[in-house]
């Protein structure tokens, strides 16, 4: 019951983006679709749920004055291993010749390295905790962080090229403002005020 | 001319906050007074400066020779994050006044994925080393462009009747949103 608690705690109560505003550069960056958020998502997923396993179990032989660094160095080999991974398994374009998952998200997959998020995690749970939880927290967060980046992704494909995971559902244009800049603002702000207001209730 | 098309670019066409989503941390974080605005954009531009040089040379003169690029992320954050704190010490001893007032950015920037996107966006773009520091300047005049014209906003932002679920991240956001529609008007200037 209490590691179920720990792992649904990134959904809503401590959900990264909406709640804990973490990790705002990745989630507005690479919304414009559904499928790019959840790809970036996941993409998270993996380093935070490594990079707290492996920190949970060196956490004790690591001198407490170098463990930033050696967090980011751990954490940056990861972000290494998705990189190389992507860039093997999801660089094929799309049948219409549209840029693949890999070039899509672009340099947002080595910056997962600084992200907030899972330094944040490193630092503050799995640095002092025993590695199951350590674990489900990663995982749970992660899964919170791609929920975040799969609803805005949703919402801005939906207003911006009315489509869902690139399924089409109405002729010609939406509002093209929610696929650039602006519109990932706007979109994550009413998003936030919402999330906000179901938390309380 | 190319040198301020750079800058042109940097600055406004492709605002590194407003239009490519870098440093959007710091945008929030510390964007509450014009006074706190300034200091950070000065450490930004400092350490972004700084730190393209480094990288860049790193690039070409280690990595590329030994063939070992598949280490850039790792390579590129720690020195960064080496940096910064040689920065640090540095400044602490030859110069207090500037210590006092950029100081308690500099920790923070380790963590600010525009240092290291600028970074690595310079390798992507294959420019020379005066054009890769020259665009690193470009984009610290932009991040500061953006952190204080948003933080004069909030500022006025304080005063204004908000209503009470829009309150803090959501109005802050849709009013970044709004400066970042302004910016769009540039677009075009520079392909």
């Amino acid at each position: 019951m209490n590691q179920w608690r720990n792992f649904n705690k990134g959904f809503l109560r401590e959900n990264p983006v909406f709640v804990l505003v973490l990790g705002m550069c990745p989630a507005l960056a690479t919304t414009t679709t559904a499928i790019n958020g959840m790809g970036m998502g996941l993409a998270t997923t993996f380093v935070l749920f490594m990079s707290n396993l492996v920190i949970s179990i060196f956490a004790g032989f690591i001198p407490d004055k170098v463990r930033i660094p050696a967090f980011i160095v751990i954490i940056a080999s990861f972000v290494t291993i998705v990189d190389l991974v992507m860039g093997a398994y999801f660089n094929t374009p799309g049948p219409q010749g549209e840029p693949s998952l890999y070039d899509q998200l672009g340099i947002f997959i080595p910056l997962i390295v600084v992200n907030c998020i899972v330094l944040g995690r490193a630092e503050a749970f799995a640095s002092k905790n025993k590695i199951v939880s350590s674990v489900i927290d990663g995982l749970g967060i992660g899964l919170g962080f791609t929920f975040a980046l799969v609803l805005l992704g949703a919402t801005r494909e939906i207003l911006g090229n009315g489509s869902i995971f690139g399924l089409s559902f109405i002729q010609g244009d939406g509002i093209l403002v929610f696929v650039l800049a602006p519109g990932a603002f706007i979109a994550l702000g009413y998003l936030t005020a919402l999330i906000i207001r179901l938390k309380k209730s | 001319m190319e040198y301020i098309l750079i800058i042109i670019s940097a600055v406004f066409v492709n605002n590194i906050v407003l239009a490519q989503f870098l440093g959007i941390c710091p945008f929030l974080g510390v964007s509450g007074k014009v006074s706190t605005a300034l200091g950070m954009s000065g450490a930004v531009m400092f350490v972004m400066t700084l730190a393209t040089i480094a990288t860049y040379l790193i690039q070409v003169y280690i990595l590329v020779p030994f063939d070992i690029t598949f280490l850039q992320t790792i390579t590129y954050i720690l020195v960064i994050a080496s940096l910064v704190q040689m920065v640090e010490i540095i400044l602490k001893k030859i110069s207090p006044a500037l210590y006092q007032s950029l100081g308690v950015f500099l920790p923070l920037i380790t963590t600010n994925c525009a240092i290291l996107g600028v970074a690595l966006l310079v390798m992507q773009k294959e420019f020379n080393l005066v054009q890769g520091v020259i665009y690193a300047i470009g984009n610290s005049i932009g991040f500061a462009l953006a952190l204080i014209v948003f933080a004069g906003i909030r500022e006025q932002l304080d005063l204004m009747h908000i209503p009470k679920g829009m309150k803090g991240v959501p109005v802050s956001l849709v009013v970044a949103g709004i400066l970042a529609l302004a910016f769009m008007g540039f677009a075009g200037i520079v392909k």
